[in-house]
């Protein structure tokens, strides 16, 4: 919110990148056992009870990516998805919130099952996106990379979520990360490009910091911590600093990136502890879907237990509630 | 109630009340307290009310202990002492243990108790106080386990008088309690008359776990009662509180005899450099000024800025303080509650004002007040001089001054440049900066990249005006235990000093005339009196000693402090400095013995013999008296460094002319202190004789200064500088009060060494050297 008052931000507007310029991250310092602290705190200092938790819990199903991401995805499997991207609360739990539609952020595929989402959401208004680039090691030629990103868009993906090659993080080699990133927000074109920088590979917060830089430098229009498939995926340190970092981007540029946490968060406290984080750190407006995302798959049962509960006073069972 | 449409459009908190029922329950069920004593509560006597300062509600009524009440207490506790410092110590670590659970079992009622009562968050409560206040009972009931096996030869105090304040009152409750039980004492406890409330639930709990009667006895009253407390017939007396009443508890005790520990007031330094996780710096400040409504004795209130990054530092400052949530302390969201009392507010809002009224900018949080109860919207000053009040004064609020520094020294010297030495808080990711100005800051506490962590495994406690003491870990056990009594030998009278000529045939003849004059800064100097005085051996005037006076003690002080490279050499250098020392005194033995046999010393030759072999001891033990890393919080080294006071005073006793004066010299400066000492007023002419030796054996001029005559005069000049650390004094009882109450002005620690057999065991040992060393706990936080 500081960053407003030095900068218009203005809301709307992409962000077309900088030139690389490593003055910004060079000599960051991220002090790990005090990023920890605050982390481990911000969801002792805040928390959301009654009615105020049922709605964070309905704004973290606005702001989900819902997301399948495996081997043995078919295509039934996307339109079961789907479906639940469409209709993510049942009516009975709606009506009892008062709510008339609720509906997820995005679907979360892979891109040979984009155009079986697309077509499974079409009137929605739901966007697809695509994990693309070799996900989720990245580890192909960046002419084929680049063509993956292409054939997703083709297919009819709005979002595009990349993976960056964490070796030029691990090197410092931040030209080729540049040259890397801004190569496939080109190629991404007008759908929008979440840069994952598998931050659980990348070890330390400092290289958190810098990869996030580099990525919104080169154009990134969210950075997205995990693909889910690391050893250790979305954390809150992590989210800390990437969250300080687009703060820091958006008082240099007045463009605002957005943040994705994705991996690991299963249950609705998580839901609620990423919000938390949002808001403290950033603000509202990193509490709606163009500027936060929510990469989670099992998170979403969660939330419904918990917001039946909310609605009937008796605890739930997920078999009364219908599968992703 | 909003519907989850409206919250979805605003993304507010909402409301998020801890329940108070049960407690209020219990409230309205006590009714009235009494005291309690010997196991259970007395009747209400005249009572005061005690408010909830959220909302100015009546939470209970509790009884103003007089010194009857007092009395009974410290009766109780005595009658109880004999028995419970018998007690196995495994059976003491079982009552421990008892309250150490039962306290967990009673977690939730004591955190909404202690937040109705003193205002503050329920998340601190419930997530810092009672879970410290549990870690403090255990930590210590295995201190009770081993008493015997780690300190052995020791034994209780006796009966010990606790005073505590109103910031922390069931911590500062279990800091004060945990430590003297483990250790055998039996305690009477007055807390604040602003939050009695969790002492006396705790008083119920000792009840519930089978403690035996007269162990814990509490007291509640305001700072009359506190006053008979001090008065009254105790051993030992434990305060937390203000400098200002820790100043007159010294006075008041002074003399006594009552072991006394003092944690007072502070005004830290949280010192931030260019290479900070400036982030991370500023949720430090969170955790700092703006918590427990920056009533923190702790604090890092003083905020210190590398200038490169003050703009962006003030600029997240500014943007992190108007994230605080200010109101209902019972609501899980608050991160700011109620200030204590009324009485309180008003004292806050009075500094500020003139702060402000002085030139200094005050930035608050755009935070809305609640209509009723005491609060105060958090902040910090910019544009603060120097000598603006809010610089120097603790303001016990959440207000914080913000000013700029330019290097590491500067840095060093502003936070140096205060009465206080508690507490500081540096930040770089420089392991060799922030190391280097941990060692160079006055304080007790040093947290490298963090702030207020606390550990029951830890010392805790002050140098400077910040009071003496520590708690927590061995050195806080320590305190609760009285050494191996010393054999306690009378010392001969201080003669009367004569100035005048005296017209006697002199009992030695020199060969040549010698001029003893006083030892300052490496050099002989004729003392400013211009006076000389007779000393007299056993045939008469054996030579002339110059009349120091408070001049000369200034001067020696002067000199002292400019010696202060002495405390940073290395244990290794002052050791091969106390070698040659002892090398150049063999040299000259027999000159010595025979001055010695001239004054009438019964054991010349032994006496010397000793003090050669004492200089051998302290020259082995300067390299080899070291501190400790405690085992506290994962991912933490926790160093507690034992450091020299700087310039201490000594004086010494009459008799024992050259070994009694070597024998405190010799572990003060061991430990890299810097001396002014006053040799025997009887026969100061041993210490005179040493100044060739000193000058011969290395020792940097200004390590140690020796100014004869008047001992009790020139103690009382060294007693009184606030410019001297701690002071050892030899002599009278009345000289001791002398020194202990004057020692008052900038709280000096004192120790009252009893003469003794100097030539014996007693004469040395690692009790002089903890005597002469401060311990500073250095916290560092690692990971990556």
């Amino acid at each position: 919110m500081q960053a407003e008052a030095v900068h218009s931000l203005s809301r709307n507007e992409r962000n077309p990148g900088v030139p690389l310029t490593p003055d910004w991250f060079d000599h960051i310092a991220v002090n790990t056992p005090a990023a920890e602290r605050r982390a481990a705190t911000l969801t002792t200092r805040r928390t959301v009870k009654k009615e105020w938790q049922a709605a964070w819990l309905v704004n973290a199903i606005r702001c989900m990516d819902l997301t399948t991401l495996s081997g043995d995805d078919t295509p039934d499997r996307v339109r079961r998805l789907c479906a639940k991207a469409r209709q993510p609360l049942a009516d009975r739990i709606l009506v009892g919130l008062g709510l008339d539609r609720v509906t997820t952020g995005a679907v979360c595929v892979y891109p040979t099952m984009v155009s079986t989402a697309v077509k499974a959401l079409a009137g929605s208004g739901i966007p697809v996106a695509s994990v693309a680039t070799g996900f989720p090691a990245g580890l192909m030629p960046l002419n084929l990379r680049l063509a993956e990103i292409l054939y997703a868009v083709d297919q009819g993906a709005e979002e595009i979520d990349i993976v960056i090659t964490r070796a030029h993080v691990l090197d410092g080699n931040w030209s080729a990360l540049y040259d890397e990133v801004a190569a496939m927000r080109e190629a991404a074109g007008a759908a929008h490009l979440k840069a994952i920088l598998a931050t659980g590979d990348l070890k330390t917060l400092r290289n958190v910091y810098k990869a996030s830089m580099v990525a919104m430098q080169a154009g990134a229009d969210f950075i997205k911590t995990s693909t889910g498939k690391e050893g250790v995926n979305a954390t809150l340190p992590v989210s800390l600093v990437m969250a300080r970092a687009l703060r820091d981007y958006g008082a240099r540029t007045g463009f605002r990136i957005g943040f994705k946490p994705a991996g690991g968060m299963k249950t609705a406290k998580d839901a609620i502890a990423w919000q938390i984080l949002m808001k403290e750190e950033l603000g509202n407006d990193w509490l709606r879907p163009d500027l936060f995302r929510l990469g989670a798959s099992s998170m979403l049962g969660d939330i419904e237990r918990q917001l039946e509960h909310h609605v009937t006073g008796r605890y739930a069972a997920s078999s009364r509630h219908a599968l992703a | 109630m909003p519907s989850v449409s409206d919250i979805l459009e605003t993304m507010d908190y909402g409301p998020a009340p801890e329940a108070a029922g049960e407690v209020l329950k219990w409230l309205s069920a006590r009714g009235d307290f009494g005291h309690y004593i010997n196991g259970r509560f007395t009747p209400p006597g005249t009572t005061f009310e005690v408010r909830n300062p959220a909302t100015g509600d009546l939470l209970a009524r509790v009884s103003q202990g007089g010194e009857a009440d007092v009395a009974a207490a410290v009766k109780a506790a005595r009658a109880a002492l004999p028995r419970w410092s018998k007690l196995s110590g495994h059976d003491r670590a079982r009552h421990l243990y008892a309250l150490a659970r039962h306290i967990q079992k009673r977690e939730r009622f004591l955190a909404v108790l202690e937040t109705l009562d003193n205002g503050k968050p329920i998340r601190e409560t419930r997530d810092i106080d009672v879970p410290l206040v549990a870690r403090h009972l255990y930590h210590h009931a295995g201190w009770a386990e081993m008493l015997a096996e780690e300190f052995p030869g020791q034994g209780p105090v006796g009966v010990c008088g606790q005073i505590i304040p109103w910031n922390f009152p069931l911590l500062m409750l279990a800091w004060k309690i945990a430590p003297a039980l483990a250790a055998g004492n039996t305690v009477v406890l007055k807390p604040a008359e602003y939050t009695p409330l969790t002492a006396l639930a705790f008083a119920e709990i000792c009840a519930e776990v089978g403690l035996p009667k007269g162990v814990v006895n509490i007291v509640t009253g305001d700072g009359a009662t506190g006053a008979a407390l001090v008065a009254a017939d105790v051993d030992k007396i434990a305060f937390t509180g203000s400098t200002e009443v820790g100043r007159a508890i010294r006075k008041a005790t002074a003399g006594t005899g009552k072991k006394l520990t003092l944690e007072l007031g502070g005004k830290s330094p949280f010192i931030v450099f260019a290479d900070a996780d400036i982030d991370g710096a500023v949720e430090g400040v969170v955790d700092a000024i703006w918590f427990n409504q920056g009533q923190v004795c702790c604090a890092g209130s003083r905020i210190l800025v590398q200038e490169g990054i003050a703009g962006t530092f003030t600029e997240r400052l500014t943007a992190r303080l108007g994230k605080l949530r200010l109101g209902d302390p019972l609501d899980k969201s608050t991160d700011i509650g109620a200030i204590v009392d009324p009485v309180q507010l008003a004292r806050i809002r009075d500094l500020v004002a003139q702060g402000q009224a002085e030139g200094a900018v005050l930035h608050q949080a755009p935070c809305q007040l609640p209509s009723r109860g005491s609060f105060f919207a958090p902040g910090f000053f910019t544009n603060v001089a120097p000598a603006n009040i809010v610089s120097e004064v603790e303001i016990f609020g959440p207000v914080a001054t913000l000013t700029t520094f330019r290097t590491p020294d500067e840095a060093v010297e502003l936070a140096n440049n205060t009465r206080y030495g508690l507490a500081a808080s540096v930040w770089s990711e420089n392991i060799n900066l922030a190391l280097d100005v941990a060692a160079r800051v006055k304080a007790g506490v040093v947290w490298v990249n963090a702030t207020n962590i606390f550990d029951a495994g830890a010392g805790f406690g002050g140098y400077r005006e910040s009071g003496f003491g520590r708690e927590g870990g061995r050195e806080g056990v320590g305190e609760y235990l009285s050494e191996a009594p010393v054999k306690a030998k009378a010392e001969s009278a201080p003669v009367t000093l004569e100035t005048g000529p005296v017209p006697e045939a002199p009992a030695g003849v020199e060969p040549i005339d010698r001029t003893a004059k006083l030892y300052i800064g490496g050099a002989q100097k004729r003392p400013d009196s211009g006076y000389s005085y007779a000393v007299r051996g056993k045939g008469g005037v054996i030579g002339l000693a110059g009349l120091g006076s408070r001049k000369d003690i200034r001067n020696a002080v002067e000199a002292a402090h400019k010696a202060a490279g002495w405390g940073r050499a290395t244990g290794h250098n002052r050791a091969q400095v106390l070698y040659y020392l002892a090398e150049n005194l063999a040299a000259r033995e027999a000159e010595f013995a025979l001055r010695l046999k001239s004054a009438g010393s019964p054991k010349p030759a032994e006496e010397v013999a000793t003090a050669i072999r004492r200089a051998f001891y302290y020259a082995a033990q300067a390299d080899k008296f070291d501190g400790a890393v405690h085992a506290t919080k994962s991912a933490h080294v926790t160093l507690a460094m034992p450091e020299p006071f700087g310039v201490m005073g000594i004086a010494c006793p009459t008799d024992a002319p050259l070994l009694g004066l070597l024998s405190l010299i010799l572990p003060a400066i061991a430990m890299g202190n810097r001396v002014v000492a006053v040799p025997s007023q009887n026969m100061p002419l041993s210490a005179t004789d040493l100044y060739q030796v000193f000058d011969t054996s290395d020792l940097p001029g200004g390590v140690v200064n020796i100014v004869t005559g008047p001992r009790d005069d020139l103690a009382k000049t060294l007693a009184a500088h606030d410019d001297v650390a701690a002071m050892w004094y030899c002599g009278s009882p009345e000289g001791a009060r002398m020194v202990e109450a004057e020692s008052a002005g900038n709280l000096k620690v004192t120790w009252r060494v009893q003469n003794r057999d100097w030539l014996g065991a007693e004469g040395q040992g690692r009790g002089f050297l903890s005597r002469a060393t401060q311990i500073k706990n250095i916290w560092v936080p690692y990971g990556e």
